[in-house]
């Protein structure tokens, strides 16, 4: 694996927005597919109590695991489309052979990823919270967690989403890869607004939501840097 | 010596080397099952509060000793054929897998009737059961990766990417598991075994441990000369051992 010609930090400073302009401008071009997303989280924590009746209490003990898995459920349904259309039209081929470092533009798509999803999902959430009879304190932390949790889920689904590029069913596959290492993040920051529920202060478990978020922005991007080598070799 | 140490990392070179050593191991781990089972099932004292019951841990503990350890393996092999480019690394990964796969799901269905009577129930959200739970899913997720992608080199790539990834995720995922299991679950049950072990207990236990290691690399080998001979039908070596073989028979 040859390492990136190396660039100064001017390089970067320029790539990183560029690529995230760039992303965001696209997206808005097809606003479908950013709402979907969305609906999807918004549908999928609707139908719980569907299921399993509508008595408050348990519903109030169940709103952070429900928005949490939906919330994860909506990243792996939206990240085959973080690398598919560049590699489609080969934007991805010339991405790889730029001067610019490769992870400053895997950096930068999972976090045009991170602001087209985790954060309208985190936003939406005290909306599902209230449903689920939270009481506010747990909504603020609610909101806390999803917003220091949801880009693990962009830069680790990032390097799932790039090793099932191009591959037969990549979509149930991307599910199988990335879901057991979102585990960490699933019980922190559920876990976060159960504690506070209990009274117990939850600035461990965010303070651990962190400490995995500092983990996987050192994995994810040299992972995906790495697949996306190996898929357009 | 190094050199002639590096020679096998040709698979051309380790095909032989790999039957040779395979009989030994099954050897190895034959005598050290039935030395295992004898101890487990003869010597070791019934236990005062499990009664016979806790005798599946002779199974049970070395199942899920070697799937972590095999995953580790597992992800070392990757590693290198990552690093160094090697072909055989890829293989032996692969090789590796179905095995610490086939000892995570024994651990777990071992756990499981082992539950049932002492804990009066077949599964708990336990942190260590859960935390195997997600490393079967790793493996599958790890075998799925592999048999998606047609061309080996990419596969063999991208598992080694999986594999490390997901070896430093592991102990992540235990402590959190431990510690969502913590908060959410009272101390209704404890894991913690008996005091102190008998003697005979732990000996009957490492046997099997090693029993088990044995089996692992016996399995691992048999099954890296098949991946090998998929490989490599091309090649001129292998129809060359093809006619050895026959003109033997």
């Amino acid at each position: 694996m040859p390492a990136p010609s190396s660039c100064g930090a001017d390089a970067v400073a320029q790539t990183f927005p560029l690529i995230v302009r760039r992303e965001l401008r696209l997206a808005l071009r097809r606003k479908g597919d950013v709402l979907n997303v969305l609906v999807f989280f918004v549908v999928v924590a609707s139908l719980f109590p569907l299921g399993v009746g509508p008595e408050p209490n348990q519903l109030r003990a169940m709103a952070a695991g429900v928005v949490w898995i939906a919330a994860l459920l909506a990243a792996v349904l939206s990240l085959p489309r973080l690398f598919a259309a560049d590699y489609a039209d080969g934007t991805l081929e010339q991405m790889l052979v730029s001067p610019q470092p490769l992870v400053v533009i895997v950096l930068a798509k999972a976090a045009a990823h991170w602001l087209l999803t985790g954060l309208p999902l985190a936003l939406a959430a005290p909306l599902i919270g209230l449903q689920y009879d939270l009481p506010a304190v747990a909504l603020g932390v609610l909101l806390a967690s999803l917003l220091i949790g949801t880009p693990v889920l962009s830069l680790l689904g990032a390097a799932g989403a790039a090793l099932t590029l191009g591959v037969r069913g990549g979509g149930a596959l991307l599910g199988l890869l990335v879901l057991p290492l979102f585990v960490p993040v699933l019980v922190f920051g559920a876990g976060a607004v159960t504690s506070t529920l209990i009274g117990i202060n939850p600035s461990a478990h965010l303070s651990l939501l962190g400490a995995f978020l500092a983990v996987s922005s050192l994995i994810g991007p040299w992972a995906a840097c790495a697949a996306l080598r190996v898929a357009l070799d | 010596m190094t050199s002639d140490l590096f020679r096998f990392a040709a698979p051309q070179a380790f095909f032989p080397l790999a039957g040779k050593l395979i009989p030994w191991f099954w050897v190895l781990a034959g005598v050290l099952t039935l030395a295992g089972l004898y101890v487990a099932f003869f010597v070791a004292p019934t236990d005062h509060q499990q009664g016979e019951a806790y005798r599946i841990i002779f199974i049970h503990v070395p199942a899920a000793w070697m799937s972590m350890f095999l995953y580790v393996v597992m992800a070392g092999w990757a590693g290198l054929g990552l690093a160094l480019n090697t072909r055989l690394s890829g293989m032996m990964a692969s090789a590796i897998a179905p095995t610490g796969a086939m000892f995570t799901f024994v651990a777990l269905w071992s756990g499981a009737l082992w539950g049932r009577p002492t804990w009066g129930a077949y599964w708990v959200w336990d942190a260590r059961l859960t935390s195997e739970l997600v490393l079967l899913f790793l493996y599958l997720g790890f075998i799925a990766l592999k048999s998606a992608i047609p061309d080996p080199v990419r596969a063999d790539r991208a598992g080694a990417i999986l594999a490390l990834v997901g070896v430093v995720n592991v102990p992540i995922i235990y402590f959190s598991v431990q510690w969502w299991n913590t908060l959410h679950q009272g101390a209704s049950v404890s894991l913690t075994r008996a005091p102190s072990m008998a003697s005979t207990m732990l000996l009957g236990m490492l046997l099997m441990a090693l029993a088990a290691w044995m089996y692992s690399i016996a399995t691992a080998l048999c099954r890296v000369r098949t991946i090998i001979l998929e490989r490599e039908r091309d090649a001129e070596w292998v129809r060359m051992t093809k006619d050895q073989m026959r003109a033997a028979a």
